[in-house]
């Protein structure tokens, strides 16, 4: 076990995911038996109760393995992270959604990779080989295609899965990009990879399957669309 | 460098070569003048044909979905045999 220099802490922001977060508490306990780490959870105030459950999480976990850390309001995944990473104890830190798109059985799989290749990120991909995605319809590959190809051709990031949200950094890499990230809901994510990618980190690939979520609706339209392409344009006079 | 400066540096030096074949004429100029176009159109056509494979070729994972079925009623119900609220809202 290697006890005092790794740890971990998993930054999870949430908003009326009561149900999702009891399902990845347990899945994360389940699939990380010889590692420390911490699980904070940044919830935004959820009228649904998500509150309540984390504290009953906290019951049978340990008040000292699950952290809570609410906010007031809904203030943006950006500050949700910056928020978290404030309370975080762990020399490396995970962030992942509640939703259930991102399984915890990968978490071993990102902290091999980061062991083997001592990499400052370690990135969850979909689109390589043992890789996936789950539940999406024509439309949505689709835009998904496009967008990558447009900005694998105009950022050349060195990295296949932009805006993928499932990632390892140290906790010093995070600290130090996040501060400098300005973008707000996924395109956030591309800003952060590509920021890092420009500084020179050492950036690792793992595959990873996407199921789309389970409970509640997964969102995109055409806002999101100008959105991205906004953010593609930000990157490429900025970065 | 900021990224958009390479992509014009990149875009010059091409100009530079258009422009370049344009004065010594070593192919004809009424060719020359197609250049960019032929160009635009096979950037357009790489970008199309990236995007088709890549959809053909897009990994998915059905499989995934049962066997996360699978881990959420295992989470269930370990869940509520210790006194956390599962219940579907």
């Amino acid at each position: 076990m290697e006890k005092n220099n790794r740890s971990y802490s998993i930054i999870i922001p949430t908003y009326n995911e009561r149900l999702n977060i009891a399902l990845i508490v347990y899945l994360i306990f389940k699939h990380l038996q010889d590692v420390e780490f911490e699980i904070i959870v940044v919830d935004d105030g959820s009228p649904d109760g998500t509150q309540e459950v984390v504290k009953q999480l906290q019951k049978v976990y340990g008040e000292d393995r699950i952290l809570l850390r609410p906010r007031a309001k809904k203030l943006g995944l950006g500050t949700a992270y910056i928020h978290g990473l404030k309370h975080a104890s762990g020399n490396f830190v995970v962030i992942m959604d509640a939703d259930l798109s991102h399984h915890p059985k990968y978490l071993p799989s990102f902290i091999k990779k980061q062991l083997e290749t001592g990499a400052s990120i370690v990135t969850g991909t979909r689109y390589v080989k043992g890789g996936g995605v789950h539940g999406w319809n024509l439309m949505r590959k689709l835009t998904s295609r496009g967008a990558n190809v447009l900005a694998q051709t105009l950022l050349w990031p060195g990295v296949s899965d932009l805006t993928g949200s499932f990632r390892l950094y140290k906790k010093s890499v995070l600290e130090d990009i996040i501060s400098s990230v300005v973008s707000k809901g996924y395109v956030f994510q591309m800003e952060m990879i590509v920021r890092a990618s420009r500084k020179g980190y050492h950036i690792e690939e793992v595959p990873i399957t996407f199921v789309d979520r389970v409970f509640g609706s997964s969102k995109l339209g055409g806002s999101e669309i100008v959105e991205y392409l906004k953010g593609l344009a930000y990157l490429l006079v900025t970065t | 460098m900021k990224h958009i400066v390479k992509i014009m540096v990149l875009l010059v030096a091409i100009s530079a070569c258009w422009i370049g074949l344009l004065q010594t004429s070593i192919i004809p100029r009424s060719h020359t003048w197609l250049l960019p176009i032929y160009l635009i159109i096979s950037l357009g056509c790489y970008g199309l044909l990236m995007v088709g494979v890549g959809l053909m070729n897009f990994p998915t994972c059905p499989q995934e979905a049962l066997l996360l079925h699978q881990d959420i009623d295992e989470a269930k119900e370990f869940l509520k045999r210790r006194g956390v609220d599962v219940g579907s809202d």
